[in-house]
């Protein structure tokens, strides 16, 4: 038998970070400091960045591809990873809970999605996915002494395990149908052999929206989302609405452009209405919210609803207004998560909207943060939201569907309610307690990258928009 | 043939008077929170310098022309051929200057007022004004759009936070009904895009035409946005309370340029890009102004609170603004044109008389006041001043644009002419009125020995009556700005006449 070693420069970034994980728990047997563990996750993650650049091309007999789209959601791995760990710092330990393997399953949380974004194989992406998700199972219940914490893991991996079972029935049905699981070559089964109209193709088709729409959270599959959200550390909330959430988005991009290229109207069909629900579900049960957590776990319900829009339009502009959506929206969540950990402080939760009243006469620069964010999150010029959703709005109505896109601004002059009101509570409220903040360099440094990619992003959108679309060249 | 006129100046001028206030806010950022008088002249010194890098707009206006001037133009966001593209013409240039005069008299009219946040409350009006003017400046859609929205954050701060006791609402109801119109413009606006072939250029998009049927629902997407901010009725609700509740500043913001935007948008996208629909919506348009006029007026003459009556006549004063519109006639436009700066001017002035009062007495309720004139004499000649100009007295700015607008009006419409007439004399019914209760009858107790009006306080008014004489003598020479510009308009919305009865005079040809 003639064996040929695979070519690993393509997954050169994933063996970089799975020994990065390795490495991290290595170091956190040495050290009493965690802080070294998560600087040198930092560093880590900076260097597999690095390792990226030249790893384009296929190995592993086509399973594994590392093009311009994985390259690109992979960067937002990257960056939601390093903002995590960097608002995670001060905050695990007010927690109590400062352990090393905290780092190490973000890490491999990660190296989950990477897989997932690279995956040319379905059972690849299943790997990467379930890598993925047992990680952040057991980080949403990292704060073992907190109920709510582990009702947060609980109930994430109840659903998850659901949906994964979800997705294996879907490629069960569709290697049955067409004898491989290899992406590129479903597609190309389905519209050599006209199977478009197949009643068992369409239902695998939907059962990969219902797994995806767990892994995203869309309605109606986002019935986790809002216990988990508000359950987990909120650092881990932060990163789980951000990575998780790119990852599902990575693979619904592949599998439905690539595997179902031929059969874009029935899935348009199946998303429109989830992207309505989301869209409509999020920000009216947002409005109800006295939770902030919650109230950003419904926002980000929404968000997806908002994304999809765009992916509708199942087009290179649909695709890229997707991609764009979803960097904007890291930035955006990430920035108000930090701003939310920065009220946690030793013995005061500070995740209820009250506690940020009057937020603006003793922190005024904490105040004016989280009203930048709070703005871009309703999509208000000059601000990153805006450009994100201006460009989700422009495939759609490109791609004929102005009707969902005035669905989608009505719906998103209701967000306006309940974001404003944090920004209203800061500004317009006298401040009933005083309310603390805990002090953190890295923290600082999360905010101050967050907003002042929000604001330039907002003013000079072009240079992400050039990054988009070299991204999917050859997609 | 190029439609523009590249800025000759040695400075980017309209840049200047967008970005100096943003600047001045960033200024204003790295203050002490404890120097607060600092806080203050910085702001004065941004606003005045803005205002003076302004002049040359006023006095190198090339008045023969209809083409943009001053006009700057670089690429901006490329892969969607945004350009960041500004300009002014006779329809914009005196917005751009009524702006500039009213961010100086809104610093001067809070220098007491604000007590608490004074430098984010510097802040929020340095980055209103010059979002405003960026409005008025912009000739790409896109950038339109951005400023447009941009100056809703600084303003619902600017009424949420120094606003009366029932601001949280007046707010809340301010952003919401602005971005539910605003949002629904943006979809016309994507959609316009596309339609267009890619371009937001507006001098672009005017040139061409589009089906009837797409005009007829990108007008109404369009008019949402606008309608809204003018406000005309039945979405005019949310500016009674944003009126009344807003600090001084903020409703001279918002009674002098921010509903002007409405107006503005009208003449600069609605009727030319969409004539076609705009000329077939002329009697919806007519009727909508004048059951504004005659409402709002009505509605003066039962209210107690001296803010929110003048803020009902605000909406009565820009029913006459949209029914010289869309009269869509010479007099009409002109006088509509005229009317927006005079309605600046006016209630401009007015609010900030009412704010003299206010800072000293802290109420707004008509029957705490009476027989002021006795006690404040310097104070009650200005508001004469500007009561009078409210009513449209001849000589006042009022009644040139109230004029023209109801010549142009009656011109189009017999009907709808002399039914706002009947506004005009209710207006003057309830403006008398006020005046009468407010200073002349019994002297309240409460008056009694509150000081007159200071040096600041008059350098603030002293402006605008100076702009209420001006205009209302010599109108000539605001007139002569927007001319051609208006002719220019016009021709634009009769072209598509002009086509269709070419059309009809070749087929009878033909048959012969």
């Amino acid at each position: 038998m003639n064996f040929q070693f695979p070519d690993l420069g393509p997954v050169m970034p994933e063996i970089f970070m799975t020994c990065l994980a390795l490495i991290l728990l290595l170091v956190d047997l040495i050290t009493k400091k965690k802080e070294v563990v998560a600087v040198l996750s930092i560093i880590g993650v900076a260097i597999v960045a690095f390792t990226m650049i030249g790893s384009h091309g296929m190995t592993f007999g086509g399973m594994f591809i590392s093009d311009g789209y994985s390259s690109f959601f992979k960067l937002i791995f990257f960056i939601n990873v390093i903002i995590s760990v960097l608002i995670s710092i001060k905050y695990i330990s007010v927690e109590k809970v400062n352990l090393g393997e905290y780092y190490c399953l973000i890490i491999t949380s990660t190296l989950g999605m990477m897989i997932m974004a690279s995956a040319a194989d379905l059972i690849v992406l299943y790997l990467g996915l379930e890598l993925m998700a047992l990680s952040t199972y057991v980080l949403a219940g990292f704060i073992r002494h907190d109920i709510k914490s582990n009702e947060a893991a609980l109930k994430y991996f109840l659903l998850g395990a659901f949906s994964s079972a979800f997705l294996l029935y879907g490629i069960s049905i569709i290697y049955g149908l067409t004898g491989t699981t290899d992406i590129k070559a479903i597609g190309l089964y389905i519209s050599e052999n006209g199977l478009t109209g197949n009643l068992a193709l369409s239902l695998s088709m939907v059962l990969f929206a219902v797994a995806f729409g767990f892994k995203i959270a869309a309605a109606p599959f986002h019935m986790w989302a809002p216990d988990t959200y508000e359950g987990a550390p909120t650092s881990i909330t932060a990163f789980m609405s951000v990575g998780p959430k790119a990852a599902g988005f990575a693979v619904l991009g592949r599998v439905f452009m690539i595997a179902f290229a031929s059969m874009k109207i029935e899935w348009a069909s199946v998303l429109i209405p989830l992207a309505i629900l989301s869209m409509g579900v999020g920000n009216v049960v947002a409005l109800a919210q006295t939770n902030i957590k919650r109230m950003l776990a419904y926002s980000s319900v929404a968000h997806v609803g908002y994304a999809l829009v765009g992916f509708i339009a199942a087009n290179n502009e649909g695709l890229t207004s997707m991609m764009n959506y979803m960097l904007i929206y890291a930035f955006m969540n990430l920035g108000a998560f930090a701003v939310i950990i920065m009220l946690r402080t030793e013995g005061f939760k500070g995740d209820n909207i009250y506690d940020y009243e009057g937020l603006s006469k003793n922190h005024p620069l904490l105040a004016a943060l989280m009203l930048i964010f709070m703005f871009s999150l309703t999509g208000i010029p000059p601000t990153a939201g805006f450009m994100g959703k201006l460009y989700v709005f422009m495939s759609a109505i490109n791609a004929g569907y102005t009707w969902l896109v005035i669905v989608a601004v009505v719906f998103s002059a209701i967000s306006a309610y309940f974001y404003l009101r944090i920004v209203m509570l800061m500004y317009m409220k006298e401040p009933k307690i005083d309310v603390a903040i805990s002090k953190s360099g890295t923290l600082g440094v999360a905010l101050g990258v967050t907003a002042l990619a929000v604001l330039a992003i907002g003013v000079y959108p072009s240079f992400l928009l050039d990054i988009v679309w070299a991204a999917i060249k050859g997609f | 043939m190029e439609q523009v006129i590249m800025n000759n100046l040695p400075y980017p001028i309209l840049s200047t008077i967008i970005f100096l206030p943003v600047v001045g806010a960033l200024v204003l950022l790295i203050i002490s929170r404890s120097q607060e008088t600092l806080t203050k002249w910085v702001a004065l010194i941004f606003a005045v310098a803005t205002f003076l890098c302004s002049l040359p707009l006023f006095i190198n206006f090339d008045k023969t022309t209809y083409k943009m001037q001053f006009v700057e133009r670089y690429d901006w966001i490329s892969m969607w051929n945004i350009k960041y593209f500004l300009g002014v013409d006779g329809i914009s240039v005196l917005m751009v200057l009524l702006t500039t005069i009213s961010s100086i008299l809104c610093i001067l009219i809070s220098w007491n007022a604000i007590k608490m946040k004074v430098k984010e409350f510097y802040i929020s009006i340095l980055l209103t004004c010059g979002a405003i003017a960026g409005v008025f400046a912009s000739l790409d859609l896109f950038l339109f759009y951005i400023f447009w929205e941009a100056m809703l954050i600084p303003m619902y701060l600017i009424i949420g936070v120094w606003g009366g006791p029932n601001r949280i609402y007046a707010t809340l109801k301010f952003i919401l009904y602005t971005l539910v119109g605003s949002l629904l413009m943006l979809v016309g606006i994507i959609f316009l895009y596309f339609l267009a072939g890619k371009t937001f250029d507006i001098l672009e998009l005017t040139t061409k035409t589009y089906p009837y049927n797409v005009q007829f629902w990108l007008f109404w997407a369009f008019f949402a946005a606008f309608a809204v901010k003018v406000p005309m009725f039945p979405v005019h609700t949310w500016l009674p309370d944003a009126h009344t509740e807003a600090p001084t500043a903020g409703s001279v913001i918002l009674a002098a340029i921010l509903i002007k935007m409405g107006a503005y948008g009208f003449l600069r996208f609605s009727i030319p890009l969409f004539p076609d629909a705009a000329k077939a919506m002329i009697p919806a348009m007519l009727t909508l102004s004048v059951i504004a006029i005659i409402y709002a007026a009505l509605v003066c003459l039962i209210q107690k609170d001296l803010k929110r009556l003048i803020a009902y006549s605000s909406v009565s004063h820009m029913g006459f603004i949209t029914l010289g519109i869309f009269a869509l006639n010479t007099q009409g436009i002109e006088g509509g044109i005229l009317q927006m700066i005079n309605h600046g001017v006016v209630t401009g002035a007015l609010f900030m008389c009412v704010g003299v009062i206010y800072d000293r007495t802290h109420t707004r309720k008509i029957a705490d006041y009476g027989g002021l004139a006795t006690h404040m004499p310097t104070y009650a000649a200005f508001f004469m001043v500007f009561t009078l100009a409210a009513v449209g007295l001849p000589g006042t700015n009022g009644f040139i644009g109230e004029f023209l607008t109801l010549l142009g009006g009656f011109t189009r419409s017999k009907l709808a002419g002399v039914l706002a007439c009947t506004g005009v004399i209710v207006g003057a019914a309830y403006m008398l009125l006020l005046y009468q209760q407010v200073f002349f009858t019994k002297v309240n107790e409460k008056v009694i020995g509150l000081p007159d009006m200071d040096l600041r306080e008059m350098v603030a008014l002293v402006p605008l009556i100076i702009l209420v004489f001006w205009i209302g003598f010599y109108p000539v020479q605001f007139l002569d700005f927007m001319h051609p510009t208006v002719q220019h308009l016009l021709e634009r919305v009769n072209m598509s006449d002009m086509q269709e009865v070419n059309i009809a005079k070749t087929i009878m040809e033909v048959i012969r």
